[in-house]
């Protein structure tokens, strides 16, 4: 039960660190970084990323499937893209470098990461759907909410 | 004996013991069924949230409208910042978290725990100020009325500030008194008073011609709509129901009820979470302290700690975002 080695590289082995403290910090510093630039946008929220940049797509089942895949650039404003996805990468280094996922093995990081994000996926997709429904049901029609 | 005897345990197999699964102990593996599991009870709340958010997406307060209160910085707007600084102390007693682990692998007693103590002390700046938040949100900030229909109408001037209600209503004589349990039934309580009656706020606001209402519908740009002088008149006149202060579970000042519910629960449950992570964190920096794990020759146990340390700070980057951020 000695302590195994750690992997002292990040970003696809792009940045080697001389030792394991030295890696902490580095992660740290990166982490701010993130956090800062998203505190920064959220505070000044630039007009330019406030609008989608594509429209939907009119017509029949190309044009459906061409608005799902393409969802997250039709359907949100890219301020709220750009703060998932830096959450997400946050999510990873905290994962991957302060609880050392970095170091166990494949199958316990798969096990680990696959499960939370396949059953999340489901659910956020079908939660969302839903109260956008219900959201056009009491928008257009003459039922007033009572809940 | 033992050694003539072949076991699976002695040969390394699997069903006597003879190997770890995943080449992970018994304990860590354990932390990580329970991370999953939480983790995936903090995405039930989270997407309940978004699920709400949804249905009442063209009403829903703005976050930097209502967090902008900073300690000791009275009437500075200083929208975002201290909720800024609780992620980054967060963040920050995950690193030292973390260095106490990597002390830990090297036996370095002494570092593990100066490193956990640090720790310890960032995880109770974090739930201090994640109670003051609390408090301030709950105190409320520039009151609002309610309408009939239960939607909330706030003040602004002509020049698109901000107006509290307490600037200008009028004070009036009143016959309500609050039930207090001298003169009451000791199973019925009354509702709490709020600073200025509803009548009170209403003859100010129609005797004050720079004074105009937003509802909290949000128009085309995403900001809440403000009404004319006369649309807010006959608003206020027709709809106007009662003064909201602050925030409860049944009505807040700030928009939709369901707004503060969310607050106090998903935020209540992450900071319930922190605050027990302190404790343990308390607990195994004293055995850091007197020797066990030197004793043990394994500082195992601070990992898996840290593990839970870390799920917090990562929930925590989770509900930063969709709560302040987006």
């Amino acid at each position: 039960m000695g302590h195994h080695e750690h992997n002292l590289a990040i970003f696809r082995g792009k940045l080697k660190f001389k030792s394991n403290e030295q890696k902490i910090w580095g992660v740290f510093i990166f982490l701010s970084i993130i956090t800062i630039i998203e505190v920064a946008l959220g505070i000044v929220k630039p007009e330019a990323l406030m609008t989608p940049y594509i429209s939907a797509f009119e017509g029949g089942f190309m044009a459906t499937m061409a608005n799902i895949v393409l969802a997250a650039l039709i359907y949100m404003k890219p301020l709220n893209l750009i703060f998932i996805v830096l959450t997400i990468v946050k999510a990873y280094y905290i994962t991957w470098d302060f609880m050392h996922m970095r170091d166990e093995t494949k199958a316990l990081r798969r096990m680990v990461v696959w499960t939370a994000i396949f059953l999340l996926c489901y659910l956020v997709l079908i939660l969302l759907v839903e109260g956008d429904y219900i959201f056009e049901v009491y928008k257009n029609n003459y039922i007033k909410f009572d809940f | 004996m033992e050694t003539t005897v072949a076991t699976t345990a002695s040969q390394g197999g699997v069903w006597g013991g003879g190997n770890r699964p995943l080449r992970a102990s018994y304990g860590k593996m354990m932390m990580w069924f329970f991370i999953v599991s939480d983790a995936l009870t903090f995405s039930g709340f989270l997407a309940a949230y978004g699920f709400s958010r949804f249905k009442f997406v063209d009403a829903w307060p703005i976050a930097d409208e209502v967090f902008t209160h900073f300690p000791f910085l009275h009437g500075v707007p200083a929208p975002m910042f201290y909720v800024a600084f609780m992620t980054f102390i967060l963040i920050f007693s995950s690193v030292t978290m973390v260095l106490a682990v990597d002390a830990g692998h090297k036996m370095k007693q002494s570092k593990v725990a100066v490193y956990m103590f640090l720790t310890i002390i960032g995880g109770a700046i974090f739930v201090g100020s994640q109670a003051w938040e609390w408090a301030t949100f709950i105190k409320g900030d520039y009151g609002a009325v309610e309408t009939k229909g239960g939607k909330i109408l706030q003040f602004l001037d002509t020049e698109g500030n901000r107006v509290a209600i307490g600037s200008f209503a009028e004070s009036m004589q009143t016959t309500a008194i609050e039930q207090e349990s001298s003169n009451g039934v000791w199973f019925m309580s009354g509702n709490d008073q709020t600073s200025y009656s509803f009548e009170e706020v209403k003859a100010g606001f129609l005797a004050n011609e720079n004074l105009l209402i937003r509802t909290q519908y949000l128009d085309a740009d995403g900001h809440p709509t403000v009404l004319t002088r006369e649309a807010s008149v006959a608003k206020i006149q027709k709809d106007g129901r009662l003064v909201v202060e602050g925030a409860n579970l049944k009505r807040n000042e700030y928009g939709h009820p369901l707004f503060a519910d969310f607050f106090f629960f998903i935020t209540g449950f992450h900071g319930f979470h922190v605050f027990s992570g302190v404790l343990i964190n308390i607990i195994i920096f004293f055995n850091v302290v007197i020797g066990t794990y030197e004793r043990r020759k394994s500082y195992e146990m601070v990992e898996k700690v840290g593990l839970y340390w870390h799920f917090v700070d990562l929930v925590w980057v989770f509900v930063f975002t969709f709560f302040y951020l987006v």
